[in-house]
């Protein structure tokens, strides 16, 4: 949702001072993010270390995990999810209030990996939309933080609801 | 030691036991269906098999009576292991519960009865376990689809 193309180039104080609080505005959600640790399998060990002190996902102010989907707009699938577990994941998302993001973390939560059989679940994204994958088995802690950051320049670009001509 | 054991074991059920075999240091014994209960008691109340360990199946497409219904148990007196087996048909795949010997085949025989279809005969709880209900079928059986999904949520329709 590429909403900057849309807007009229600034052409004077007023517009210049809109598109900087569009941008503060930005700025103050990316580093806002409220995760919900959906944590199923194996990966939860790399979700561990890619979150505490050697690579501290709090640096992005992504680290504040909320243990309801109420208060959380970042949904981290984490590992393996079974059709059994699917109704649960469907109610997690459905409880999270809009603006919310989804990440599927690792190649399970991304397509179900190597487990092609009666009981995992094909990637989330056959119930759930997804924002972004991190695929991996397990995933880097690198290449989580990268992918954090790719969800962050999105949410910075993004128009939050609040940002009005009122406002 | 467990040579000694093995030996008794096999003296003692030599008119019950088909096959009585010593395989990877388990004694492994062949029987049939009407005679488990008695069986798994003389190990037990004899020879101080007191560990239930698991109940399993092993599925043989080919072959009549198709499957291989296998219990272990563990000797915590003589830290031995023994192996029971016995064949039950695709038509008729009943066997006698060991939750009258064993509380714990409860639950065991619950997963036996979720993958294998293998009905344990007294075991009055036989709901699913580790799939859900409604699932079709039974997973761990060679004729089951190896793809074969059965979604509790209905799929997204996702643009190609």
């Amino acid at each position: 949702m590429n909403t900057q193309a849309s807007r009229p180039a600034p052409s004077g104080a007023f517009e210049y001072l809109t598109t900087k609080k569009d941008e503060f505005v930005g700025w103050a959600r990316k580093f806002s993010l409220f995760p919900y640790p959906f944590v199923t399998a194996c990966c939860a060990m790399e979700f561990m270390s890619v979150s505490s002190t050697l690579y501290d996902t709090d640096r992005f102010g992504a680290a504040l995990p909320r243990f309801t989907p109420r208060q959380s707009d970042l949904l981290m699938v984490v590992g393996t999810v079974t059709h059994k577990q699917a109704p649960i994941l469907k109610k997690v998302y459905e409880q999270m209030c809009e603006p919310k993001w989804v990440i599927a973390f690792g190649v399970c939560a991304t397509s179900g990996g190597f487990y092609q059989n009666y009981a995992a679940l094909p990637g989330i994204d056959k119930i759930i939309p997804v924002d972004l994958y991190i695929p991996g088995c397990p995933p880097r802690p690198e290449m989580v933080i990268d992918g954090i950051m790719k969800l962050q320049d999105r949410i910075a670009r993004d128009r939050h609801p609040i940002i009005n001509e009122k406002f | 030691m467990s040579d000694a054991v093995f030996e008794q074991v096999r003296e003692h059920l030599a008119g019950v036991a088909q096959e009585a075999t010593v395989a990877h240091g388990v004694l492994a014994l062949l029987v049939e269906p009407a005679h488990l209960l008695d069986v798994v008691r003389a190990l037990k109340d004899t020879f101080a098999f007191d560990m239930f360990l698991d109940v399993t199946a092993v599925d043989w497409p080919e072959r009549e009576p198709r499957f291989d219904v296998v219990w272990h148990f563990y000797s915590t007196r003589h830290f031995v292991r023994v192996r029971v087996k016995t064949r039950v048909p695709l038509a008729d795949p009943i066997v006698d519960t060991l939750v009258t010997l064993y509380g714990s085949a409860r639950y065991m025989e619950r997963e036996c009865h979720d993958m294998y279809g293998i009905v344990f005969r007294g075991n009055d709880d036989l709901r699913p376990i580790l799939l859900y209900e409604g699932f079709e079928g039974h997973p761990l059986r060679k004729d089951y689809p190896k793809q074969k999904e059965q979604p509790l949520v209905p799929y997204r329709d996702v643009k190609p």
